[in-house]
């Protein structure tokens, strides 16, 4: 069921499940309009010798093309993502500990990273791993028209002169991380920022119904 | 002041309306609350629970255990190192347990323990800093209980820790109800790990369901689940 986006100023329908795997401590398959990936996370768990941090837990993300082995691209997507989720994650709580992330993608329909880490967060939210804050990610694409479109398609995408993708946390609601492709003005990013913060309010929304609907059974 | 208290809070959000004992005006947070300079934000997603008169924590549903002082878990021994064995607890570190922390044990006696085993243990010592300890005995030398089980027969499975500390609660009628038709043996440790022992398979499986289909069941529901039970298996 997908809300039909008339002008791409709203995000695409989101929509999420919980518990499809039975291993991992925590897991989600997340679906932002057509984009969907599949994200596990185990931990507090053991932590090989060398990867050992003192006085944190260690944050290990692995990404999962939907086809073929990974290469540089896919690592650096990795460490994107790994460093966003070490900035939110509570890792001096569980020193020498390791917590695993493991991001699947079933399609690639645009807005990929901000849907990723959105499945980051929740897949860490069903595992119940201390967190200082939730963040979520909007992404937005500046095209030839100069116009703003809230969370492309690959073609808009592909059509477009620059991508941004911002990350908002729900403490003070400022921004977190920012990651563009493309050039642009300093004055299209102030626009392109402020309405993905406002954006990320129904990212939030969005967490917020998710976990209720998965703790209603317990009560 | 909003009263969070029965509702669902999220890592970030600042919990307020928080009532302080009268003799000391403190309140006590547990798990998924912690104290940033002023506020007090919740780390966890969960229902917000209060306990009179000050007792403040998040209950999460969560599969991962951490380890807790006094907690009595189900371990399996998984080496032999010098005068301890090692125990997988199902936490990130492995926990040790002395040789000499079982009933009737001392330097020379050794316990019958191989590697393999599944303990029936407590935690005298959990911290995030240092490696756990676990005990088979209680304060006064004896095992209570602890110790060595299931060498013979028996069935070990996990579950949620939700669902563990849901079936230890004096309020669950789970384990009462399921004992009116059928005779076992069980052994329910807070790491989520579950010992069951009947007298044969098919009742052992029987019971490992019904303990876990009983997560989001009433005690009504539990209660009409055993009876249901108890009638196939006697061949209705």
């Amino acid at each position: 069921m997908e809300i039909p986006r008339s002008s791409g100023f709203q995000l695409r329908h989101m929509m999420c499940e919980f518990g499809q795997l039975s291993r991992p401590d925590g897991d989600v398959t997340v679906f932002q309009g057509d984009t969907s990936v599949t994200t596990a996370v185990y931990g507090p768990g053991e932590v090989r010798m060398n990867k050992e941090i003192l006085n944190k837990a260690t944050v290990e993300t692995v990404f999962k093309p939907k086809s073929g082995l990974p290469g540089c691209a896919e690592k650096m997507f990795e460490r994107t993502l790994r460093n966003t989720c070490e900035t939110f994650l509570l890792a001096a709580l569980h020193p020498r500990s390791s917590i695993s992330i493991i991001v699947q993608e079933i399609q690639d329909s645009g807005s990929f990273l901000s849907c990723c880490v959105n499945s980051c967060c929740l897949a860490l939210l069903d595992a119940s791993v201390a967190m200082k804050f939730l963040v979520a990610a909007v992404t937005c694409a500046i095209d030839s028209e100069e116009c703003i479109i809230l969370d492309p398609t690959v073609k808009q995408e592909k059509d477009s002169c620059a991508v941004l993708t911002f990350v908002f946390e729900n403490k003070d609601d400022s921004i977190l991380a920012v990651y563009t492709t493309g050039s642009y003005t300093v004055q299209q990013f102030q626009q392109c920022s402020q309405t993905c913060g406002e954006a990320s309010k129904a990212v939030f929304d969005f967490y917020r119904t998710s976990i209720e609907k998965k703790l209603s059974k317990a009560t | 002041m909003v009263d969070h208290v029965g509702k669902v809070v999220l890592p970030g959000e600042i919990v307020t309306g928080f009532k302080a004992s009268e003799k000391t005006s403190k309140v006590i947070l547990g798990p998924g609350l912690r104290q940033e300079t002023e506020t007090i934000r919740a780390t966890k997603p969960g229902i917000l629970r209060h306990k009179e008169p000050n007792i403040y924590w998040v209950d999460s549903h969560q599969k991962r255990y951490i380890p807790v002082k006094g907690d009595t878990v189900l371990g399996i021994v998984t080496a032999k190192a010098g005068d301890i064995f090692r125990v997988d607890v199902g936490s990130s570190d492995q926990a040790s347990l002395p040789y000499v922390a079982f009933e009737a044990a001392t330097k020379r006696n050794r316990p019958d323990v191989k590697v393999g085993d599944i303990v029936y243990c407590k935690f005298v010592e959990a911290n995030k800093d240092m490696e756990g300890e676990v005990v088979c005995i209680d304060s006064s030398g004896k095992s209570g209980g602890l110790g060595v089980i299931g060498r013979d027969a028996g069935y070990l499975f996990q579950v949620p820790i939700n669902l563990t500390r849901k079936v230890l609660s004096p309020d669950c009628e789970l384990f009462g109800s399921l004992g009116k038709n059928m005779r076992y043996e069980t052994a329910v440790g807070m790491n989520g790990r579950i010992w069951v022992k009947a007298k044969t398979v098919v009742e052992t499986i029987a019971i490992t369901n019904a303990i876990c289909a009983s997560e989001y069941m009433t005690n009504t529901e539990i209660k009409n689940m055993c009876k249901r039970l108890a009638d196939s298996m006697a061949g209705f």
